[in-house]
């Protein structure tokens, strides 16, 4: 027993590992992400022309989470959709079901965070930083990456077997995200407010919950989307 | 089934708009909403969970006919849904005000149609018979779980205008306006709601598989 999930250990750190490499490897899918952040951040910068003080909290809430839900579905997206049709043949012989889309949330959770903070940054530099209690933000920002890869890989499974499924992507993940987002949303307000810490606590916990039901629904069904 | 329903249905609709309500401020006669609106999304969810629970046994044992009867299920308890959030809007305009308020209860709502709507959309875009009923299968579920935290959760934690609201929502918070004679009523009208969108949809099942014998043949 405590060797097969030693095992099992193992080959999800390989398979982490292999996801990273071929990530490293294709700087241009990287670069693409990121340049990507950057134009939606100049693009709400430009068309709001916002100036220090002008933008009101709820504003640069708001702002921020679209910024990072778009930039968000487009990353997760390429998780399964673009993927040539070689390596899912390859992954299919070295892997199960469930090691994959365990490895594939977590590799997507920590491309949502690396975003997160790029995001955060962006806007801290063109835009503004009210955040007044940042480590109720950071939680926050934590709680929603984890919850948006977790349903973002198995939307990205389905949408990726059907034709334009770009558009389906979307279609398929916008209903399902809001209720994070919402969250997410009243978190970043009450960072925003710099309320303690345990005003935001049923919003975390609810937060907590999403996640746990959106993990552990996407681990149960994942294997019925791989078999095809 | 469905002379129980059409039974049920007149004695809600006489009842329903002849016998004497509850006075109560700003409501007055538009509390009778409770009897058409309140079923419908009883109906919507009770329809929703019978095409979950068809989505679960396909993906356990994908056999066509659990697809189809998923699928049809969804579409009743979609145009449930509509129905529930016109009616609710017709309330709204005379009693908050406006068509659209923005509370939370509606924006919950129109977004659980959305995950519907989506998902006849991916239905749409399958082409193969097979993946078709497993995929949609697979979000049906994903998103039923998503839709509950929507539809129950979210609106307690906000102030909302909605009856029911402001403490504990739901049946509780009606016992104290909802006296007996109301309940008399409502509850036959939840049922007899349910029983007609259920006789719709096993109609619009029987005529699928009719097809599917005919194309078949």
């Amino acid at each position: 027993m405590h060797g097969s999930w030693l095992n099992a250990m193992n080959n999800l750190v390989a398979l982490l590992r292999k996801e990273f490499t071929l990530e490293l490897r294709r700087k241009s899918v990287i670069s693409g992400i990121g340049l990507y952040l950057f134009s939606l951040v100049f693009i709400c910068y430009l068309t709001f022309n916002l100036r220090q003080n002008v933008i009101s909290p709820a504003t640069w809430s708001a702002l921020f989470w679209l910024v990072i839900l778009f930039s968000a579905v487009n990353t997760v997206a390429k998780s399964f959709i673009g993927e040539k049709p070689g390596s899912l043949m390859y992954l299919y012989m070295v892997a199960s079901a469930q090691e994959i889309i365990l490895t594939r949330i977590i590799y997507n959770f920590i491309l949502c965070l690396l975003l997160g903070l790029l995001g955060y940054g962006l806007f801290t530099l063109f835009v503004d930083n009210p955040v007044a209690d940042t480590s109720v933000f950071m939680a926050g920002l934590v709680l929603t990456c984890l919850g948006f890869s977790a349903s973002l890989s198995l939307i990205s499974g389905i949408a990726s077997k059907a034709r334009n499924s770009n558009v389906l992507m979307a279609v398929l993940s916008f209903p399902v995200l809001i209720g994070i987002l919402l969250m997410a949303i009243r978190i970043t307000k009450n960072a925003l407010d710099g309320l303690e810490a345990a005003a935001s606590r049923d919003e975390m916990l609810n937060l907590v919950g999403i996640n746990v039901i959106s993990g552990a629904l996407s681990y149960l069904l994942f294997p019925y989307i791989w078999r095809s | 089934m469905k002379v129980a329903a059409v039974v049920l249905l007149v004695y809600v609709h006489t009842a329903g708009l002849l016998w004497d309500v509850p006075r109560l401020d700003i409501l007055n006669e538009s509390i009778r909403a409770v009897y058409f609106h309140v079923p419908m999304w009883f109906g919507m969810i009770l329809l929703y969970c019978l095409s979950v629970y068809y989505a679960v046994r396909y993906l356990r044992n994908p056999l066509e006919e659990y697809d189809i009867r998923s699928v049809e299920f969804a579409h009743v308890g979609t145009a449930f849904g509509i129905l529930g959030l016109l009616t609710g809007m017709l309330w709204a305009r005379y009693t908050w005000g406006a068509y659209w308020h923005g509370d939370p209860k509606q924006t919950g709502s129109a977004i659980s149609l959305l995950v519907y709507l989506a998902y006849f959309v991916l239905r749409a875009s399958l082409e193969n018979q097979e993946q078709r009923g497993r995929l949609s299968a697979v979000y049906n579920l994903f998103a039923f779980a998503a839709m509950i935290p929507l539809i129950w959760i979210i609106p307690r934690l906000q102030s909302s205008l909605h009856p029911g609201s402001g403490g504990n929502p739901g049946f509780r918070a009606y016992d104290e306006d909802m006296d007996a004679s109301m309940r008399r009523v409502f509850y036959p009208a939840v049922i007899a709601w349910f029983l007609v969108g259920y006789w719709i949809s096993t109609l619009r099942i029987k005529i699928r598989k009719l097809q599917l014998i005919h194309i078949n043949s």
